[in-house]
């Protein structure tokens, strides 16, 4: 009957285009084992690692899910009851422990996994993670503008505090970075609980504004909107390398670190391609291909200089307390919170 | 043609009661139309003749009731079930479809072959009188056109029951009383029993068979033009059509009443003495010319107002007659003219018996 | 009771038989209230029981809303969204009335212009203002001293950056409810010898009473669930939108989210229930046989009015301006030689062309799929017959997406489609996901465009149809579209650049086949690739800049190729 064909034709008009899209999505090239990997590793990075994997796996393809790391994380709690991801590959540390902690992970000893530096695999037998290199914090300093406001260059994270810097420095909120809760974190680990809280409160005082992501310190830095952020190593390096006139400055005390980790998702329908993809994610080779960007891996004797990254910057990395940040994130963001959130607003 | 009685019944209202909420738009209507009858439902606006209409057509289906129509009982039936035709006020021409396309638009859904559509289209436009104007849109014709196409469309799949809600209320008075032959024609015509509903009493009166004057969801009465003219049941019809004095009086005796202090003659039709009337005469009944001494009925008045109104006079007459009540009377400019009428004169006039109608009071 | 309605009680009812068409009718409007139910209605109801849960899950009352409300943090936030959202309305209000004033009660020069100059801030994602004020008044900015040492990191940014995105909106309102006022009335005041600002007082406000409180409360609710410009520009100062964001995406905390997602839903429905009130009312002015006012010339108020408005359209021109220099220049503020490089979105992060690309099918879809499926569901609720109950059910729920904020809604997908045990799962992570809240978020003015040309529609034509015996989809396709098609039109262009700019609706639920240029946009901000950010945002207002001239002149085609039938 007309009548019908006519009110189906809506029905299919609509869901047609659904339906199209929906096998765009999910057909791809199906030739290979495809894998879903979820990532917060910077995009520019994300075709060479895939490439250099391929090298060794041919057959297997990566579908990538990246984004910044605390959106993965959402992405990944949020998805709990439904994973969708197979495998997770440069991701922090401290957000796969979440996620081990919520039995979400896949117990794995990668082969050659025990040829790792000991902080960068996961304390359980089997490991639930292996870490691929240290996400390290440091500070960015903007030259040109300090000369503007007459600051010296700071040497510790106690310098921050000094009134000089009043409205100078620019700092991740750790309630939306994960940068930002390293930064924290470490300095309780460094100072002790109570001088820890102590010091950020005195640096409450010089900071001109938190940032959602900790990325963007660094770059606020490198474009003058202010003199000094509190970031990451490795974004320092790139803004330098971009021609932002700024200094990667490691404060004498030591310095927070995180590391992005490898995991495989329970439950992957995958799971032999994705413990082929943890083999390559430990090796040597691999290891390398981190060093281009990341100072500090997790292969022992990979790593060589990398372009701006300050010298040594292993050294300075403190002995982070995995299992102690993970226990503690609740009541340190909650503490956070109270302490400066309300009363940010004031300056 | 047909009135009551002869014919075969081809609509057939029984008991029709239309509610929306608590608010009853139709009353236990009934009511029969005969075949190729031209029935014109009138009444003053919110009556219920719309409300019937509809429920006739299906648009609105009756709360309770049924209606047949040529001895089928369509009382639930959704319109597109219904074999009618339908014209309404603001006609609903398709704005996008040539006046062609909108005539053969209830025929192509009918699978005929394209010629014998065209053929058709161009007899319903040459009976309408726009053969020449087929491609036009409907925007680029007049008001008197546009109904035509209307009317054309309606009649195109030769329905067995034409419905036409106001069809003339949105044209100018000249093109309104052209259109009212017209259509009238067209219908004996054709022969398609024709429902028309308007509140336009001088249109009902000159183009229905029969009227059904409505009011507050009910039927006061079904007639002749004549009959609802000439006879009107009710004080309701008499006061809603034409033009009707009405005075308070009292049946002192059969086939007298009193007004005042005059005393009248004329039937009284069962009310027995004693009983409080409403005492109703057309101003055109009112004889002034030829009075004789011997008639009966004869009043003295005097002019308060004389107002002209083209072919005729309208003049308000008071006195000590009516008990304080004034009547208007016309007179014919000749009479005017003639007795040198004017306000202030006095004059005898003659109420005839038979064209008093008394509407009893509470 | 009526004596009659006794009688109607007594005497058997008539069921009407449902015919074919009505049958037809009715199920397809129930497809597309299973529509509205599952994308607007099933999961709110998620979100609103996720927020009285725990954790893991268990049920706990209202614990996270006593949590919330003793958390000064959040409560603060709440506060400042109050805060900014009542003073930016303000200003936009006062600033669009007079600039609707000068468009239609005076007769100054380049009305055309002014008016193509306001509609560009629809043209963009609403944190690209955020961005560009971060070129003028930030640290390094160009006019930073403007602002006597105030941050623009704050309350003074999220203010000046709402105001701007949302004056088009409100622009659009303010002159409909001037163009509606009677001319007789301003005669009537002439005539009375009252003089021009009595005039002004007692007929110009009074008039436009109802549109200003309506535009008012559109401004209100845009900027208070606005989530873009308090991003870019917020610095500390906490506002409802961006809480949501930290809760969920900075804290994983979903339950708490939802909390905070309830929280901005209630100011949000309050406002939207207050301005249906005020429509109502509207319509009864309306309904009056108005006489178009047209504006005398006189010298002072005009040149006034072009001095006004040429201020407004450059503030507008230079916030565009920012955003374009600022996607053109290598290296801010230390090298600012020009480049295309930041229009090379595969190197940064936060999407690349992908995204672009995926913002044009993902609106294209919307605004086909939405335009049909919103269109046609307008049809059946003011064409049906009968069914009257179910009809005022569909137009409630056809409302209802206007009070829901965008975030609310992106997370209460979330949380809605990926339980595996929902049938419409698989949608997850799909780009229809993205199409079905685009449409839902934008179902309501839609909505309310299809019906309002549709009540223009001549209301006999479906009876004439049925009396024909011709089935109502043949006059559906036949009249009410071709007649219809540039309410058709509007309503694809609206959904068009809704969804090329929506970010709220959908940075919960993209995924990475699916990364969007709006979302785009705010990643890139958010990680500090402001260039690129820029340029991103950039070709989004190419687009729907492009889209728009696209738009008016099939417009202008459709309406000369059917002007013989067209007459108004």
């Amino acid at each position: 009957m007309s009548v019908y064909k006519d009110s189906a034709w809506f029905k299919r008009a609509a869901w047609a285009v659904s339906a199209g899209v929906l096998a765009l999505g999910l057909s791809g090239m199906a030739k290979a084992t495809e894998l879903k990997v979820y990532t917060a590793i910077e995009a520019d990075d994300l075709k060479r690692y895939a490439a250099e994997f391929n090298k060794v796996y041919p057959d297997i393809e990566i579908k990538w899910v990246r984004d910044s790391t605390g959106i993965v994380t959402a992405k990944l709690l949020a998805e709990k009851d439904n994973p969708q991801a197979d495998v997770v590959w440069g991701l922090a540390a401290t957000s796969l422990m979440l996620l081990k902690n919520e039995g979400m992970t896949q117990a794995y000893m990668p082969a050659g996994g025990d040829k790792l530096d000991k902080k960068f695999i996961d304390t359980a037998n089997p490991p639930h993670w292996t870490g691929m290199d240290a996400w390290v914090a440091c500070i960015c300093y903007n030259t040109v503008e300090a000369k503007k406001k007459n600051l010296p260059v700071p040497t510790s994270w106690k310098d921050l505090t000094k009134p000089v810097y009043k409205g100078s420095v620019v700092m991740p909120n750790p309630n939306s970075s994960g940068t930002g809760f390293l930064d924290v974190a470490s300095w309780l680990q460094l100072f002790g609980e109570e001088d820890g809280w102590k010091f950020m409160d005195a640096l409450h005082q010089n900071i001109a504004w938190y940032t959602h992501s900790g990325s963007k310190p660094c770059r606020q830095a490198g474009a003058g909107e202010v003199p000094i952020g509190v970031s990451f190593a490795y974004r320092g390096a790139k803004v330098k390398s971009k021609g932002a006139p700024v200094e990667i400055i490691v404060p004498k005390e030591g310095i927070g670190w995180d590391m992005e980790a490898t995991a495989i998702m329970k439950g992957t329908k995958n799971l032999d391609a994705a413990k082929k993809l943890v083999d390559f994610s430990v090796s040597k080779a691999a290891n390398e291909m981190y060093n281009t960007v990341y100072a500090v891996v997790a292969y022992p004797g990979v790593a060589k200089p990398v372009d701006n990254y300050p010298p040594n910057i292993g050294d300075a990395m403190i002995d982070n307390n995995f299992e102690w940040v993970a226990a503690n994130r609740m009541r340190i963001l909650k503490e956070w919170q109270t302490r400066y959130d309300s009363k940010s607003e004031a300056k | 043609m047909a009135a009551d009685g002869d014919g075969k019944v081809y609509l057939r209202i029984r008991n029709l009661t239309k509610m929306f909420g608590d608010f009853a738009a139709l009353r236990d209507v009934s009511l029969d139309v005969y075949d190729g009858e031209f029935v014109c439902f009138l009444g003053p606006s919110g009556c219920g003749k719309t409300t019937l209409l509809r429920a006739i057509a299906g648009l609105d289906i009756q709360t309770s009731g049924t209606v047949e129509q040529d001895g089928r009982d369509i009382s639930a039936l959704p319109p597109s079930e219904r074999d009618f035709g339908i014209v309404f006020q603001s006609y609903a021409l398709f704005p996008n479809m040539t006046v062609g396309k909108n005539v053969s638009y209830g025929l192509e859904n009918r699978k005929l072959p394209r010629d014998q559509i065209r053929a058709r289209v161009k007899e319903l436009l040459e009976l309408v009188g726009l053969h020449d104007q087929g491609d036009k849109y409907p925007a680029q014709l007049s008001g008197g056109q546009q109904q035509r196409v209307a009317l054309a469309r309606a009649m195109a799949t030769s329905p067995g029951l034409l419905l036409l809600d106001e069809p003339l209320s949105a044209l100018d008075a000249k093109v309104r009383v052209h259109l009212r032959g017209e259509i009238k024609d067209l219908q004996r015509r054709v022969g398609v029993t024709t429902i028309m509903v308007t509140h336009d009493q001088e249109e009902a009166l000159t183009m229905a068979d029969r009227i059904v004057v409505m009011d507050q969801g009910s039927i006061e009465q079904v007639g002749t033009p004549q009959e609802i003219y000439g006879e009107p049941r009710t004080s309701f019809v008499a006061d809603f059509i034409g033009t009707m004095n009405f005075v308070p009086g009292e049946v002192i005796a059969d086939h007298t009443v009193q007004i005042g202090g005059t005393t009248l003659t004329c039937p009284t039709d069962g009310i027995t003495p004693g009983h409080a009337v409403t005492v109703a005469i057309r101003p055109e009944d009112i004889n002034a010319q030829d009075i004789d001494g011997d008639d009966g009925n004869l009043v003295e008045t005097e002019i308060r107002h004389l107002e002209f109104l083209g072919s005729f006079y309208r003049a308000e007459l008071g006195g000590p007659a009516f008990g304080g009540h004034d009547i208007n009377a016309d007179f014919s400019i000749n009479l005017v003219r003639r007795k040198n009428l004017d306000v202030g004169s006095a004059i005898t006039v003659r109420f005839p018996a038979e064209f008093i109608r008394l509407y009893p009071r509470d | 009771m009526t004596q009659a309605a006794v009688q109607a009680a007594a005497a058997p009812r008539i069921k009407p038989k449902v015919s074919r068409d009505d049958w037809i009718m009715r199920a397809c409007m129930g497809v597309i209230a299973l529509f509205l139910v599952v994308a607007v209605l099933l999961p709110l109801y998620t979100m609103l029981s996720k927020s009285l849960e725990n954790r893991h899950g268990d049920f706990i009352g209202l614990t996270n809303y006593a949590e919330y409300f003793s958390t000064p943090a959040l409560f603060l936030s709440a506060v400042n969204s109050l805060q900014i959202s009542v003073i930016a309305t303000v200003i936009v209000l006062v600033t669009a009335f007079l600039y609707a004033y000068a468009l239609t009660r005076t007769c100054m020069p380049l009305k055309w212009l002014f008016k193509l100059i306001a509609a560009i801030p629809l043209l963009t994602p609403s944190l690209l203002s955020g961005i560009s004020l971060v070129y003028w008044f930030g640290n390094q900015g160009v006019a930073k001293h403007l602002l006597l040492g105030e941050s623009i990191y704050g309350p003074i940014g999220i203010v000046i950056g709402s105001a701007y995105w949302v004056f088009p909106h409100v622009l659009m309102i303010v002159i409909t409810a001037l163009s509606i006022t009677d001319a007789r009335l301003y005669e009537a005041a002439l005539a009375l010898r009252a003089g021009r600002w009595r005039t002004f007082f007692t007929v110009t406000l009074p008039g436009c009473k109802y549109g200003l409180i309506s535009a008012g409360f559109v401004a209100f609710t845009l900027i208070f669930t606005d989530f873009g410009v308090p991003k870019v520009i917020g610095g500390n100062y906490n506002v409802l939108a961006t809480d949501i964001y930290k809760q969920v995406i900075g804290q994983q905390n979903f339950q708490m989210g939802a909390v905070v997602s309830v929280v901005l839903l209630i100011p949000a429905v309050l406002a939207f229930a207050v301005d249906r009130i005020v429509q109502r009312k509207q319509v009864a002015l309306l309904s009056a046989r108005a006489v178009p006012y047209q504006p005398q010339p006189r010298t002072s108020r005009d040149w006034a009015a072009f001095a006004f408005c040429t201020v407004v359209a450059a503030v507008i021109l230079l916030m565009i301006g920012m955003a374009q220099y600022a996607a053109l220049i290598k290296f801010w503020p230390y090298n600012l030689t020009l480049t295309l490089g930041n229009y090379e979105f595969d190197l940064a992060n936060g999407g690349g062309w992908d995204s672009y690309h995926n913002s044009i099918r993902m609106s294209l879809y919307t605004a086909v799929v939405g335009t049909v499926i919103i269109f046609f569901g307008a049809y059946l609720m003011e064409k049906g017959r009968g069914f009257r109950a179910g009809r005022n059910g569909f137009h409630a729920i056809a409302m209802l997406p206007l009070a829901v904020p965008g975030m609310v809604l992106g997370l209460s997908y979330i949380f809605f489609f990926n339980n595996p045990a929902n049938p419409f799962n698989f949608l997850y992570g799909t780009m229809a996901i993205l199409v079905i809240a685009t449409v839902a978020h934008f179902y309501t003015v839609s909505h309310l465009t299809a019906v309002t040309a549709l009540k223009q529609m001549d209301a006999e034509f479906e009876s004439v149809s049925a009396s024909l015996n011709t089935p109502f989809y043949r006059t559906f396709l036949r009249v009410t579209v071709p007649v219809c098609v540039p309410a058709i039109l509007d309503i694809s262009m609206y959904l068009f650049l809704n969804a090329m700019t929506t970010v709220s609706a959908v940075v919960f639920i993209y995924s990475t086949d699916t990364t969007l240029a709006s979302v785009a946009v705010l990643n890139m901000d958010d990680q500090g690739e402001i260039p690129f950010a820029a340029a991103m945002a950039m070709m989004i207002a190419y687009t729907c800049a492009g889209a728009r001239i696209l738009h008016a002149i099939l417009t202008r085609g459709i309406m000369r190729t059917t002007q013989a039938w067209r007459t108004r």
